[in-house]
């Protein structure tokens, strides 16, 4: 199968988006960008056909009479086997880290001892791995320095005492150990890891008889079909640093506006809150961008802002919306300097106001700064949509709902659940124009 | 570009002998600037904005901006000020290292830009020496009435003169001006001829990064001047010569080989990084064909010319038209007839918000530009001289989204 690739590096996440030649996606793949965009651009890019493939499986069960019906059932269990054999793979590695991290230092505690009690760790983790990838699993994160992280500081806690060894020794080798983990890719090859998922997935799923050598037979097929790349495409902020010929690289503004586009084909006027900037874009009937604002001598007000403030409030970033959801009225907070904010907001919890009434004052915040960068740019007009990690929380969206009607009137206000890929399926869109260009 | 360094750091060597030379020195502004009428009293003008913009250039502004900021000067100030400010407070040393003279007479000949009289008001509280102050009106209607016109004459007789004759204890001489107005005029006439060389396809110039070189000994101590005249014969003929080769624009990576985008460019350029600045255009094939930057120091491209007939009503003239003593209506009809002219793709507006004389007004000039003339204008923000405010990644990112916008439309009307 013919492919084409979108990577999408934000200062957050990079996001990759396969299509295939008739412009349907194939895959998408997410990771967090660490330090190392260049890492982070592979792995979202493995990522992608890491899903390509297991689509591919999905459409060959659903093409298939007799299979059809364990589709359903398959593909998720196939996924949650994938990222568990993932998950073990990048623990091997974590392991291994770990102790090269424990050996190097020079401790009170004796390197036996501090060895045997990482390994009593990573030994727990790895039996928590079926728990994060159960079929009802509710995970707060999917990347590896979350989950692990997790994890490890709650065994790290549990342990230290006991082994003999001081908690912050062990947290600092986490620290230490999780950089090389996030910053090379594994010797595993990705294939591999997939084609050891769908034995297990083929050998636990159950189908007995015809269905299960049918089964078999179209998952070997899958396994062989080639996933070629025909032409990619990057953007984002990371995107100079991209393997890809300057030719290659495009905008993120037009990226997001296309993406957009084909998301939702009525859109006129794109909102784009990332983690270090704001977009207002305005779009014709093709996708194509007219104008755009950005803000740049201030970034106050992006989606850095509510990671601040979760800290602050030592919070996950996805437990800010809901939270602010709660509240009963609605605190005006008057800074979107993040810097600012942290102040405000112990100076408000001082007063005693509610921590959720507080919340749904900073969201509303950044809402009204991004409103000024959308008049700047010629207004909300009909349809409107609004993407970047910022889409995802509701209390942001609930803001900028009211005060668009307020300012505009009633908008079409479209949000994908997806909208974090928006900017790579820009990306792709492109490389697939280019590839119909030059052919 | 030599010939014109090689001007200006003359002038600076003048200007630090000019106490043993017995000269006496103006501190003016370069709006509205009475070149030819200091000149004919022999006296050496020091323009403070251009110390600041070359103290940008130089890497020395940053600090000197902090300086003026702990004598208590707002964040908010216009940079070009606390640059200068700064500057004064730390040895007054200009910008080639040699040390400016004081002042004799602070001549404020501009008032279109409201902090130029807050600037000479903290001046003349540093030195003890005669101000004269000329109030230039405003083009509100877009035009200059002759009552505007007596109104500055009359100033200058009764203001600006006697105090330039009291200082130099010199008679006022009306012939000599006359000379010196014939000399500006035939200057500008070569500087037309350069800035209006960017309306051919491929322009051999750049009209606002190179344009800043062009204009600097016409919006200077230069007008007036043989060595102005020559400068300008010079550089038309430099320019003829690449026309006629076909070359395209100096950059700072040498000739541009490829111009891909025209652009109109509004608003002053960033000066603590301007040759990267300059580089994130030429770098993507984007020529400047006309700014409105390089008219701060008059609209000669629009017919003005100084007259040795009319030696103090064309002073008046002179004052009254320089671009940002326009009303917001004429700012948007002169940018819609250079990207009709100079068949520009685009218009792009630097917006440096310490800058009132520019940043007011716009975004609603964006606005009406795009509507009037079809062509999609872009935003960057940036400062003068405030290193702080030039944030290089996202400018970047601006300009070259904005570039891939036009390309992208290109494709489409295509």
């Amino acid at each position: 199968m013919n492919i084409f690739v979108g990577v999408d590096l934000g200062s957050t996440t990079t996001k990759a988006v396969l299509l295939d030649e008739r412009g349907t996606i194939a895959g998408r793949g997410i990771t967090n960008s660490r330090s190392n965009y260049e890492v982070a651009s592979r792995v979202a890019r493995e990522e992608a056909l890491v899903t390509a493939r297991f689509n591919l499986v999905r459409n060959a069960l659903v093409a298939d009479s007799e299979l059809a019906g364990i589709a359903d059932g398959f593909v998720p269990l196939l996924e949650r086997t994938f990222r568990r054999e993932q998950y073990r793979d990048q623990l091997r590695r974590l392991r291994g880290e770990l102790h090269r991290s424990g050996d190097r230092g020079r401790r009170s505690q004796s390197p036996t001892r501090l060895r045997e009690v990482l390994d009593l760790i990573v030994d727990e983790m790895d039996e928590r791995a079926d728990r994060h990838f159960g079929a009802l699993a509710v995970r707060k994160s999917d990347f590896f320095r979350d989950l692990a992280g997790g994890d490890y500081m709650a065994l790290a806690e549990r342990f230290a005492e006991p082994g003999g060894v001081e908690f912050e020794t062990l947290s600092g080798l986490f620290d230490r150990a999780i950089l090389p983990v996030e910053n090379s890719v594994s010797e595993t090859p990705m294939e591999e890891l997939v084609g050891r998922a769908l034995d297990a997935a083929v050998g636990a799923s159950g189908p007995r008889g015809g269905a299960a050598a049918g089964l078999e037979l179209a998952v070997a097929r899958v396994r062989s079909t080639p996933l070629e790349e025909l032409s990619s495409v990057g953007t984002g902020y990371g995107r100079q640093r991209l393997p890809f010929p300057k030719e290659q690289i495009r905008s993120e503004i037009l990226c997001h506006g296309l993406g957009a586009h084909v998301m939702f084909p009525a859109t006129k006027t794109v909102l784009d809150i990332g983690g270090q900037d704001t977009k207002a874009i305005q779009v014709d009937e093709n996708g194509i961008v007219t104008s755009f604002q950005m803000n740049d001598r201030c970034a106050a007000g992006c989606g850095r802002y509510l990671g601040y403030i979760a800290d602050e409030m030592n919070l996950g970033v996805h437990e800010l919306g809901p939270l602010a959801q709660q509240a009963t009225t609605c605190v005006k907070i008057n800074s979107t300097c993040t810097v600012f904010a942290g102040a405000e907001l112990r100076e408000r919890l001082s007063l005693g106001q509610r921590r959720e009434d507080i919340l749904a004052g900073l969201h509303r915040a950044i809402v009204l700064r991004a409103m000024s960068l959308l008049a700047r740019s010629g207004g909300v007009r009909e349809e409107f949509t609004f993407t970047g990690g910022v889409a995802r929380n509701p209390a942001a969206v609930a803001a900028l709902e009211q005060l668009v009607a307020e300012n505009y009137g009633e908008r079409t206000i479209n949000i994908s659940p997806d909208s974090i890929y928006t900017g790579a399926l820009g990306a792709a869109l492109f490389a697939l124009s280019a590839s119909r260009k030059a052919a | 570009m030599l010939l014109q360094k090689e001007m200006i750091g003359k002038h600076y060597r003048d200007l630090a002998s000019a106490g043993d030379e017995g000269s006496k020195v103006v501190y003016t502004f370069v709006p509205g600037n009475l070149t030819e009428l200091m000149g004919s009293f022999g006296v050496l003008p020091v323009l403070p904005e251009i110390n600041a913009l070359q103290s940008g250039m130089r890497k020395l502004s940053g600090d000197y901006i902090s300086e003026a900021e702990k004598q208590g000067h707002s964040e908010d100030v216009c940079t070009y000020v606390k640059c200068d400010i700064g500057m004064l407070k730390k040895g007054n040393v200009g910008p080639t290292g040699l040390k400016l003279p004081e002042p004799d007479l602070l001549l404020l000949s501009y008032t279109g830009c409201f902090t130029f009289m807050k600037w000479f008001e903290l001046l003349r509280q540093e030195y003890d020496c005669p101000v004269a102050m000329l109030h230039v009106p405003y083009q509100a209607d877009g035009r200059i009435h002759d009552h505007h016109r007596d109104y500055i004459v009359e100033q200058l007789e009764s203001e600006v003169i006697p105090k330039l004759e009291q200082v130099t204890g010199r008679r006022f001489d009306e012939e000599r001006l006359r000379q010196r107005l014939a000399l500006s005029a035939e200057a500008e006439n070569d500087l037309v001829w350069v800035l209006e060389s960017a309306k051919n396809v491929p322009s051999p110039i750049d009209a606002y990064f190179g344009g800043v070189y062009y204009i600097g000994p016409i919006f200077t101590a230069f007008r007036g001047t043989q060595a102005g005249v020559e400068y300008y014969q010079t550089l038309r003929a430099e320019i003829e010569e690449r026309l006629a080769e076909r070359r395209g624009p100096t950059t700072p990576e040498g000739e541009l080989e490829e111009e891909r985008y025209r652009l109109v460019m509004e608003g002053p350029p960033n000066w603590t990084s301007f040759r990267e600045f300059w580089r994130m255009f030429s770098e993507e094939g984007a020529v400047v064909v006309a700014s409105s930057y390089t008219k701060v120091g008059g609209l000669y491209d629009r017919g003005f010319r100084h007259d040795p007939e009319r030696p103090l009503a064309t002073l008046a003239d002179y004052c009254m038209g320089c671009y940002t003593n326009l009303s917001l209506p004429a700012r948007v009809d002169l940018i819609a007839d250079y990207i009709r002219e100079y068949r520009a793709d685009g218009f792009m507006i630097n917006s440096v918000k310490s800058c009132n004389s520019f940043s007011v007004g716009q975004l609603l000039m964006l606005r009406q530009l795009e509507e009037r003339t079809g062509v999609p204008g872009g935003f960057i923000e940036s400062d003068l001289v405030d290193p702080r405010y030039f944030s290089s990644a996202n400018i970047k990112n601006r300009i070259e989204s904005y570039l891939q916008m036009l390309e992208q439309k290109r494709g489409t009307a295509a």
